[in-house]
């Protein structure tokens, strides 16, 4: 099977998707003749046309509602915001026609859009080029909200997605593109084609991986971490390094959520460290720690932790002094072991 | 549509512009034009140098080099009142920070992050400012720059400190919404503001034509009534010229005027950028033809300024950059207790 790393993984989704079905256009900045900052959509406006593969203006109030008008109309647009950073000039569009349209035009408006945009952190890109504002949407009823870890969920979840009736808003790692990352940032990043991991290998043709099912990557006995995205490898990390048998859940898709996967493995473990990369107050582990405090409370043996980026915007320098990495971790371990 | 092509650049600049902004070219006295030059080098030498610092590993993420535009900001900022008015701008914002008088060490040691950089070393690059030399930023959200040039124009009209606004932004920039809704509120409020488009015919990799309907952005004013002058923005002195006229329109309370500045960026977009949607033939010939600062020192050369004199300005400014240098390398690192401050006013 060939081994892929995210981008190309990406790549080869969108690939399909284009060739499957008319009804699929792409657009964005830099997204056609260029192919993308990032290279996802190389070589697709060649292959599939420039109607179906094209460049925008720098517009992405613009954009968005454009591709909700498209949608609106039976067509199944795949608009990249070219940084996450860049996302809030289409907030409205995505809040107020994306996530409600099916809703108040009582379900005769389908809403089959997929916004696909690099976030989070760890590249230096400070303050305008490293933030997971995911918790803004999964707090909008309406959407969906899924982020990848690896190459192969990267191809059958945006695969899934595209093909899904529902907005889906689709935050790509962007510092795990080319190999994952262990958290320690002076170890040099090793290439997805060379890691010894089962989900660089991505089939060619067309499959897909479910929204809302988590994936236990993982599986241990005295505490459960709860991640998605960068820090399901950090958490891999801190995991290995501090000895403690953790249950490292990738959650894959935060709405739908898989609350099942997340409740076996706590009512488990009696311990759960939920680990994001976005600032704290708000943020998506709040809401996955009411829940295991709502479902699991009676089995739980230790207060849930919580390692997440400073409620602070993200610095230029520091930045591995921001980013919660292995030592942040495993100190919440510790926490949670202890009690 | 009436056009004409300027002399030495070959490029077509628009002659069909609102009378009361009719301009011509600056005349400038051997030191005025000594003054353009040594500001222009100034900006270029910085630049290089923030390449290297960048290749070295010094300076991370992302840097945008202003090489090749140095001519519209030294025309432009030659002519406005230093601490009277004010100046925003988007992310390729060096040389604009430096014409504000700012420190080239402080700005270059906000490029390595470093406790004594302008932001401490929090903005980085992009985010930089300084109230005291009425620099209102460095923003990396393209287009955002527009509205907050609005916003200080309304201010300085309310204040009636008789000061303008200066909004710098790029031909790609011109397509976001705010743009729009920005210039409406300016002409409809007579707000002082001059905005600047920067047309280097490029954003990121996309050419202005595949991107804008419209590409005589000069003329993106016209259905709220604001007047625009294109500019040939590779001379110094054809800038310097169009600069007086349109600030002396806004600042005399026509409202706002757009000026767009035809200009040519020598380097990628930023450091990772190899560019090529675009031919090396075409960056050369720009370069060859077309230099801002080449054609200052032929005006000067003409002048009568020797090339000895040409050689200490020169030498001066590599001595004054490599002290930026030395000083962005040494500083060292922000407290980390320092990411919690600034959030809000106090404490949280
Ligand atoms: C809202 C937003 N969208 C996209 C970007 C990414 N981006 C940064 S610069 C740029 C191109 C801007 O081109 P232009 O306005 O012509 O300015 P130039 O870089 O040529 O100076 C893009 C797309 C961004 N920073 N902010
Ligand atoms: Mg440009």
């Amino acid at each position: 099977m060939p081994r892929m790393n995210m981008i190309e993984a990406i790549n080869s989704a969108l690939n399909v998707a284009l060739a499957q079905s008319p009804d699929v256009t792409i657009l964005g900045e830099d997204v056609g003749y260029f192919g993308g900052v990032f290279r996802a959509t190389a070589g697709l406006q060649k292959r599939h046309g420039k109607t179906r593969v094209f460049d925008t203006p720098i517009t992405e109030c613009g954009i968005i509602g454009v591709a909700v008008g498209m949608a609106a109309y039976g067509l199944r647009p795949v608009p990249e915001i070219q940084f996450a950073d860049y996302i809030y000039p289409a907030l409205d569009q995505l809040v107020s026609e994306a996530a409600r349209l099916r809703y108040r035009s009582a379900g005769e408006f389908p809403m089959p859009i997929t916004v696909r945009s690099p976030f989070g952190g760890g590249i230096f890109g400070g303050q305008t080029h490293s933030q997971s504002p995911e918790g803004v949407f999964t707090h909008v009823a309406g959407l969906k909200t899924v982020i990848p870890s690896n190459p192969y969920d990267a191809k059958g979840l945006l695969l899934a997605a595209i093909a899904d009736n529902d907005p889906v808003i689709f935050f790509e790692p962007k510092r795990i593109y080319n190999g994952p990352f262990d958290g320690h940032y002076d170890t040099p990043t090793v290439p997805w084609a060379k890691v010894d991991d089962a989900t660089a290998e991505v089939p060619e043709g067309h499959y897909t991986v479910p929204l809302g099912k988590a994936r236990v990557v993982r599986e241990g006995g005295d505490v459960t971490l709860l991640a998605y995205g960068t820090m399901v490898h950090v958490a891999g990390t801190a995991v290995a390094e501090s000895g403690v048998d953790g249950e490292i859940i990738d959650l894959r898709t935060l709405i739908p959520l898989d609350i099942e996967t997340i409740k076996a493995s706590v009512k488990k473990t009696g311990r759960c460290v939920i680990v994001h990369e976005a600032t704290r107050t708000g943020g998506f582990g709040a809401e996955l720690s009411a829940l295991v405090q709502e479902r699991c409370f009676y089995h739980l043996e230790a207060p849930v932790q919580r390692v997440t980026g400073f409620d602070t915007p993200y610095p230029h320098s520091l930045e591995w002094a921001y980013f919660p990495g292995p030592v942040r971790i495993k100190r919440a371990l510790d926490a949670v072991m202890k009690d | 549509m009436a056009r004409t092509k300027t002399a030495k650049s070959g490029a077509e600049i628009a002659t069909d512009m609102h009378p009361d902004l009719a301009f011509q070219t600056f005349t400038a006295s051997k030191d005025q034009l000594l003054e353009f030059y040594k500001q222009m080098l100034l900006i270029r030498r910085f630049e290089e140098r923030a390449g290297q610092l960048y290749g070295l590993g010094l300076i991370g993420g992302f840097c945008h080099l202003y090489i090749g535009q140095e001519a519209v900001a030294v025309g432009l900022q030659s002519a406005i009142t230093p601490g009277k008015d004010s100046v925003v701008t988007g992310y390729r914002d060096h040389g604009h920070m430096l014409l504000c008088g700012i420190d080239p060490k402080v700005v270059m040691a906000e490029l390595t992050g470093r406790a004594a950089g302008i932001s401490q070393g929090k903005g980085g690059s992009m985010h930089m400012f300084s109230v005291e030399h009425g620099f209102f930023g460095g923003h990396g959200i393209v287009g955002a720059q527009v509205s907050l040039g609005a916003g200080l124009g309304f201010a300085h009209k309310y204040k009636g400190d008789g000061g303008i606004a200066i909004a710098y932004f790029g031909d790609g920039a011109a397509n976001q919404g705010q743009v729009y809704e920005s210039l409406n509120m300016a002409e409809l409020w007579k707000l002082p503001v001059i905005f600047v488009i920067e047309n280097n015919q490029y954003a990121m990799g996309t050419a202005i034509a595949r991107a804008s309907s419209e590409v005589h952005l000069y003329r993106r004013g016209e259905s709220f009534r604001v007047p625009g002058i294109q500019v040939d923005g590779m001379d110094v002195l054809a800038v310097r010229g169009a600069s007086e006229v349109a600030i002396d329109y806004v600042r005399s309370g026509k409202g706002p005027v757009i000026m767009e500045m035809m200009t040519y960026r020598y380097r990628g977009h930023s450091m990772s950028d190899p560019a090529k949607y675009r031919s090396k033939e075409e960056v050369q010939d720009m370069r060859e033809h077309n230099d801002p600062i080449e054609r200052a020192k032929k005006a000067l050369e003409a002048m009568g300024v020797g090339e000895d004199v040409l050689k200490t300005i020169d030498k001066d400014i590599r001595t004054r950059v490599s002290e930026a240098a030395d000083f962005a390398e040494q500083s060292p690192e922000p407290d980390p207790n320092e990411l919690y401050t600034d959030v809000l006013v106090g404490s949280y």
